[in-house]
């Protein structure tokens, strides 16, 4: 009898259920799309007041948002080196706020408030397909990254320091943007579901802290997902001597 | 629906990938473009020119410290020398009236002692002409005393 009421519970948590958009012949996570653009639209509006009066003794929101820049730039300085962390700066930069801005944007707005047809709206990075496309896009950068800064040479890598390590540097390719997407996929979910059951079990206090440690966690995972595409291009791009 | 229908659902589920992995792709590639002209660029110049601006005042700032203290020095060494100079000036004047004053003090010792010779003489001469007067005038009254006496006898 218990058990029962808690799979209809777990059930009412409707995971795994997508707001689909049919758009010809493909069809689209809806759900996805309007969280990432709300939460997008919100960033966007933020970054343009902060930097619509530039002036040289900062104020407001313009010193929060240097700090941003200042804690961005570090990042890629220290993954990626002195010599072209310039290039990649702004690809690690939009991953850091992308995530970050999802994560949090998830776990703080009630958005269990605003009833779907069908599934329902929270991070985006809680989706798969999101966390994929983000790691994607991580490993075609430090392809692009290394052929373009060492050409061919790029390749020297994979045999670096012994051709022993050719397999494992292969199968590290595929590993990486593995790692990358189940990572963040996971933490998110993870934390959304755990906030999700104990919303639904103790509607009190309780969830309080759970809540807390999630926010901890979804900072965590956009630093640790910009920090590890910025030290894969920093591998790809590094001379070896 | 239960928990259990989580994965493999051709419709739905957890890991069902479509088209909207290619399209935050391209979604989160546009962002990259869209926050490089909205925020990195902009705020990178304005924090890469204060940077500048700082660093060029520091060396500016060392530079003029630097020149304070050769000035100084240069200034030490001039005060100096002209702390000598004075000290020079000012024994070369002690000296100098030391010498006037000595000058001085011989003449007027000098002028003292020619007038007081002078004194000296003119009241000798005036004693010695009182005493010839003196001892004329008593030879005078002894010749009328002794004409006195022989007339009256």
């Amino acid at each position: 009898m218990f058990f029962n009421s808690l799979l209809t519970n777990f059930a009412a948590l409707e995971v795994g259920q997508h707001l689909y958009w049919q758009i010809g012949n493909i069809r689209l996570h809806g759900q996805v799309f309007l969280t990432s653009w709300i939460l997008l639209g919100a960033l966007l509006v933020f970054i343009s007041i902060g930097t619509k009066k530039m002036e040289n003794d900062p104020k407001g929101l313009q010193n929060l948002l240097e700090f941003l820049w200042d804690y961005i730039r570090d990042l890629a300085r220290t993954q990626i080196g002195e010599k072209v962390y310039r290039d990649w700066m702004p690809f690690i930069g939009t991953l850091f706020l992308f995530v970050f801005v999802s994560n949090w944007g998830g776990a703080l707005i009630p958005w269990r408030l605003i009833k779907l047809p069908n599934g329902e709206l929270g991070a985006p990075t809680a989706d798969i397909n999101t966390t994929i496309a983000l790691a994607l896009l991580v490993s075609l950068s430090y392809f692009y990254a290394g052929l373009s800064n060492k050409g061919w040479r790029y390749f020297e890598y994979y045999v670096h320091p012994t051709p022993i390590m050719l397999p494992f540097k292969i199968l590290e390719d595929f590993t990486k943007p593995l790692s990358l997407s189940f990572r963040l996929f996971g933490n998110i979910l993870a934390d959304e579901l755990v906030v999700g059951v104990l919303v639904f079990l103790v509607p009190l206090i309780l969830p309080i802290p759970v809540m807390f440690l999630g926010l901890f966690t979804s900072a965590i995972q956009a630093l640790i997902f910009a920090t590890l595409a910025a030290y894969y291009i920093g591998e790809a791009v590094e001379e070896h001597h | 629906m239960l928990a259990f229908n989580f994965f493999g659902a051709t419709e739905g589920g957890l890991f069902d990938i479509n088209a909207t992995l290619p399209l935050m792709a391209i979604q989160v590639v546009a962002l990259t473009y869209i926050l490089n002209s909205l925020f990195f660029k902009p705020v990178g110049n304005v924090v890469e020119k204060r940077e500048k601006f700082v660093s060029n005042n520091i060396i500016e700032a060392k530079n003029k410290l630097s020149e304070v203290k050769k000035l100084e020095a240069d200034l030490l060494t001039q005060l100096q020398s002209a702390r000598t100079e004075a000290q020079r000036i000012v024994s070369e004047a002690e000296n100098e009236s030391d010498k006037l004053y000595k000058e001085a003090l011989e003449l007027a010792n000098n002028e003292a002692n020619a007038s007081k010779e002078k004194a000296r003489l003119e009241i000798e001469s005036q004693t010695t002409a009182a005493r010839d007067q003196l001892s004329k005038q008593a030879d005078d009254l002894s010749e009328l005393i002794v004409n006195r006496l022989i007339l009256e006898k």
